[in-house]
């Protein structure tokens, strides 16, 4: 194993990160401060509670499970696309390391950074709305596990992006859209009977659920059923990534 | 694994075999190329644009898949035991590919850490020095010039010390003082051990440079031969006569000179080394006012490289 390999992989992306401090953490922060106030805050007021938790606390777990995810992916996307777009990438290729250190570098880079984006929406969260963790250490797991495995997603999309467009279409397209369907605003149980079935296939559906477990106790989806889902997302996105290195797929003429 | 154990003194450091690429294009960049660098040489590889010195440097250290054939880096397989064969290697690419944001000692350190070095500042310093770049450390690279560019990109591949360095055309775009300072560099890093295998379009920095040189043509490896040696090859003259009547044959009386018929016979060439004093040329033609063969013209030339290599390519198929 490489270490030092890992370790410079990493400084070298937490320090883009911290170059670019206020696009990276401030803007997703103030965005979702926003949701806080018009859902929460505003409207919140005037909704019922759902599953026995206020409308605004109710939209907690969803909220940061949002920014968590587009976050993740943007970051670890950018990471690796920007060395393809740059040309530095040769050095990458023509060092001694594997796809382990690789990704351990990029995608531990881009996780802890939305982690910390992560904890800092909780914080902000707490001068909107009140809210409580029943299960602290159920909801730190989701919250790692989460940022890691879209991180590796966001990794095999910058691996795969040809131009910038292509990069930022998936995290449009796919990803937005099925987090907002995905329970972030209401509970699966508040849709009609077919879209409730629908829903389901919706992997996102399955964070969220899991998430809101671990703060207020109720759940769409068993939460071990959530755990085992996220867990063979990352595992896929694992050997996907293997795959890419081991045939050199999109990196290696 | 066998493969494993370093190679013994006096065996080559790179050793490719066989070595074959085709491009998902369907272009063929390399054919069956057999190469092998001793440890410590400085090794020139020559060719024209497109003849496939970038695609063999390339595959070598890891950046191209290679097709067909083997190459091992002191003992080591390049696939099989790539960590191993990396390790020893530094490249400094054709192209300026750099990260804008980054200072100067940032990205050198970074090369030194993803080659598996633990972080030794010292010697960052030392290669930043010798390269005239440590007032520029704290300079962000887009801040820099194309040659501090390339000066960069080469203590990016110093900074894990390597034992084989590669440089993709090194003075390409660069000015002659740095190309003075790039050259004595080359020789210091020779001094001290390393392998060096450096491209270039130009002759007569081969000729400067190298101990051995290699010609690459179409993705063939056409000669490869000691610098003198080759050099001799190289620095022919040609003397062509057009004769009034076409020959047969080179006449045995004219056995002395080294001459062909060119033309259909209607055209006599003579090869001579301009770099001696006796060209032989006035005996040549006094021998032939005595046999009778009378010639319309007559002109001289310096062979270019093209005209090598087309020749080269002509002599081998
Ligand atoms: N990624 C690629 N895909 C397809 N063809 C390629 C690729 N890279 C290089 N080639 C082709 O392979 C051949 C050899 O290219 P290469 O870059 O190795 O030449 P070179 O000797 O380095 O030339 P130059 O002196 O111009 O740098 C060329 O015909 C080139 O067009
Ligand atoms: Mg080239």
């Amino acid at each position: 194993m490489n270490v030092h390999a890992i370790r410079a992989i990493y400084h070298f992306e937490m320090a883009r990160t911290f170059r670019t401090l206020m696009q990276s953490i401030a803007s997703p922060v103030l965005s979702t401060s926003l949701y806080f106030v018009v859902f929460g805050a505003a409207i919140g007021q005037r909704m019922g509670a759902v599953d026995g938790v206020s409308y605004g606390a109710f939209i907690v777990p969803g909220l940061i499970m949002l920014s968590l995810l587009t976050e993740s992916v943007s970051n670890a996307s950018l990471g690796i696309y920007l060395p393809k777009w740059s040309g530095t990438i040769f050095e990458l290729l023509s060092a001694p390391v594997s796809y382990v250190e690789v990704l351990l570098g990029y995608v531990g880079a881009a996780a802890t950074k939305s982690v910390m984006l992560g904890t800092l929406i909780l914080v902000t969260a707490r001068f909107f709305v009140p809210y409580h963790v029943v299960h602290p250490l159920w909801m730190v797991a989701f919250l790692l596990l989460t940022a890691v495995s879209f991180s590796m997603l966001g990794f095999i999309i910058g691996l795969w992006s040809e131009s910038f467009e292509q990069l930022g279409i998936v995290p449009l397209m796919v990803l937005t859209p099925l987090t907002f369907l995905g329970g972030a605003f209401y509970s699966i149980a508040m849709l009609p009977g077919a879209w409730r079935q629908i829903a389901l296939f919706n992997p996102v559906v399955y964070l969220i659920s899991g998430f809101r477990w671990s703060f207020y106790g109720v759940a769409d989806v068993n939460v071990l059923l959530s755990t085992a889902a996220t867990l063979a997302f990352f595992l896929l996105c694992v050997a996907v990534v293997a795959w890419i290195f081991r045939s050199g797929y999109k990196l290696k003429s | 694994m066998p493969d494993s154990t370093p190679a013994a003194p006096g065996e080559p450091i790179v050793r490719v075999a066989g070595l074959s690429k085709t491009y998902a294009s369907g272009l063929t960049a390399l054919n069956s190329i057999d190469l092998s660098i001793e440890r410590g040489e400085i090794f020139a590889l020559l060719g024209p644009n497109g003849a496939g010195k970038t695609t063999l440097i390339n595959i070598i250290c890891g950046i191209v898949t290679p097709g067909g054939g083997r190459i091992s880096v002191a003992g080591h397989d390049i696939v099989r035991e790539y960590r191993a064969a990396r390790a020893l290697i530094g490249l400094v690419p054709q192209e300026l590919h750099t990260d804008a944001f980054e200072s100067v000692w940032s990205t050198v350190t970074f090369s030194r850490g993803l080659f598996g070095r633990a972080p030794d500042a010292r010697h960052c310093e030392q290669v930043l020095r010798a390269l005239s770049l440590w007032e520029r450390r704290e300079a962000k690279i887009m801040t820099l010039s194309g040659g501090m560019k390339r000066r960069v990109l080469i203590a990016k591949a110093l900074a894990h010390e390597p034992q084989v360095l590669f440089l993709d055309e090194p003075t390409a775009g660069v000015d002659v003082e740095l190309r003075r300072e790039m050259w004595d560099m080359v020789r210091a890093l020779r001094e001290r051990g390393v392998t060096i295998i450096l491209t270039t379009h130009y002759i007569e920095e081969a000729e400067l440079m190298a101990d051995r040189i290699g010609v690459i043509h179409r993705g063939e490896l056409i000669v490869v031969e000691e610098k003198a040696r080759l050099m001799r090859k190289l620095g022919k003259k040609q003397l062509t006569l057009q004769l009034q009547r076409p020959l047969a044959g080179v006449p045995p009386e004219l056995g002395a000179w080294p001459l062909e018929l060119g033309d259909a016979g209607h055209a006599l060439i003579y090869t001579f080394d301009a770099q001696r004093s006796d060209t032989g040329i006035a005996q040549l033609l006094r021998r032939l006012q005595e046999l009778n063969i009378d010639f319309k013209d007559l002109h001289s030339s310096e062979s270019s490289l093209e005209e090598i290599f087309v020749n080269l390519v002509r002599t081998r198929s």
